[in-house]
């Protein structure tokens, strides 16, 4: 009787167990009887360069970047969708020009938005800040 | 584990073509063999350390060439060079942070005693003050040559630790410290100056 095409499938299973679980499981015998833990502050800390941590490591950063994406967005992002859509211009249905018009209006909204907030006179603001 | 194995029964073994070890044995040999040192450097003295593990002298020959970024991984703490007071917290918690067994290679005059500028005030005269060391390597700096050679000899004694019984290896003794006090800088030195239990430096006699 020929063995189950799919019998390697368990072998290899087993193999993958016995692989890692050997080491681990010498090692764990090594720990218990032979060699005692020696756990200690400094040892368990979690930072590991010799210098000590300093405060929390939950720090709330500024959510100021929104500005920067929004300029992105309107400057970067909008060129790369309006070169194909000026290509295919004059084949385009009427449609996907409604489509593309909210598209450029919701990013004019995006850059009044940014204009407003004084983000575009960051020379001005420096002067102001003087 | 218990007695030593006959030398002259061993030989005539292997002569068979059967090789006698213990556990001990083979333990040492495989810790010896794949010391990984902790990769920092201090001052001069780690540009020959830098030297020792490239090609022209190839400490991977002795089974330390991976030099680890991080004190987890690291066996062997090589202090290349000044040890400032500034600096000598860290190292002392960097040893600390390394797991057992772990060894001290102090590389260089200014490790072992601050070297030309034992006289400076924010100079450490020797780190064997807050850790112990095993390798005390001479020089300023020590040739790579030296390097190796203390590289052989830490390997000699790791060879040569026991298992059990009372002189057994520190590291597996339940009594032995594994963490030693980190110096805090007070106003003038850092306090304590020095560990009383590990440093214990010769008595000098006068006449």
């Amino acid at each position: 009787m020929t063995p189950d095409p799919y019998f390697f499938l368990v072998i290899f299973a087993g193999v993958a167990l016995v692989f890692p679980l050997l080491p681990l499981g010498l090692a764990w015998i090594w720990r218990r009887f032979l060699q005692p833990p020696k756990p200690g502050p400094q040892k368990n800390a979690t930072y590991e360069c010799g210098v000590e941590s300093i405060g929390e490591a939950q720090v709330q950063f500024q959510s100021q970047y929104y500005l920067y994406c929004i300029i992105f967005l309107v400057f970067d992002v909008e060129a790369v969708f309006l070169v194909p859509f000026a290509v295919a211009f004059t084949g385009l249905p009427f449609g996907a020009f409604i489509a593309i018009l909210v598209f450029l209006l919701l990013l004019l909204e995006g850059l009044v938005w940014a204009w407003s907030k004084g983000c575009l006179d960051w020379a001005r603001m420096r002067e102001r800040a003087r | 584990m218990s007695d030593q194995i006959d030398e002259g029964l061993r030989s005539e073994l292997q002569k068979r073509g059967v090789w006698v070890t213990s556990t001990q044995e083979l333990y040492n040999w495989g810790r010896k063999n794949s010391i990984w040192p902790l990769q920092f450097g201090l001052a001069c003295c780690a540009i020959e350390m830098i030297a020792t593990a490239a090609s022209r002298y190839d400490l991977a020959r002795f089974g330390g060439e991976v030099f680890r970024p991080s004190p987890r991984q690291a066996d062997l703490m090589i202090v290349a060079g000044t040890v400032t007071k500034k600096m000598a917290p860290q190292i002392v918690r960097l040893y600390n942070q390394m797991p057992d067994p772990k060894y001290v290679i102090s590389m260089g005059a200014c490790a072992i005693s601050g070297g030309p500028f034992k006289q400076g005030y924010n100079v450490l005269k020797g780190i064997d003050r807050y850790i112990p060391v095993d390798v005390y390597i001479p020089g300023c700096p020590p040739r790579p040559e030296a390097l190796l050679h203390a590289f052989m000899e830490l390997q000699r004694k790791i060879d040569g630790q026991k298992l059990t019984g009372q002189d057994k290896a520190s590291h597996l003794d339940r009594e032995q410290p594994s963490e030693f006090p980190v110096p805090a800088f007070g106003a003038h030195d850092l306090e304590p100056p020095s560990n009383p239990n590990i440093f214990r430096p010769p008595a000098i006699e006068r006449a």
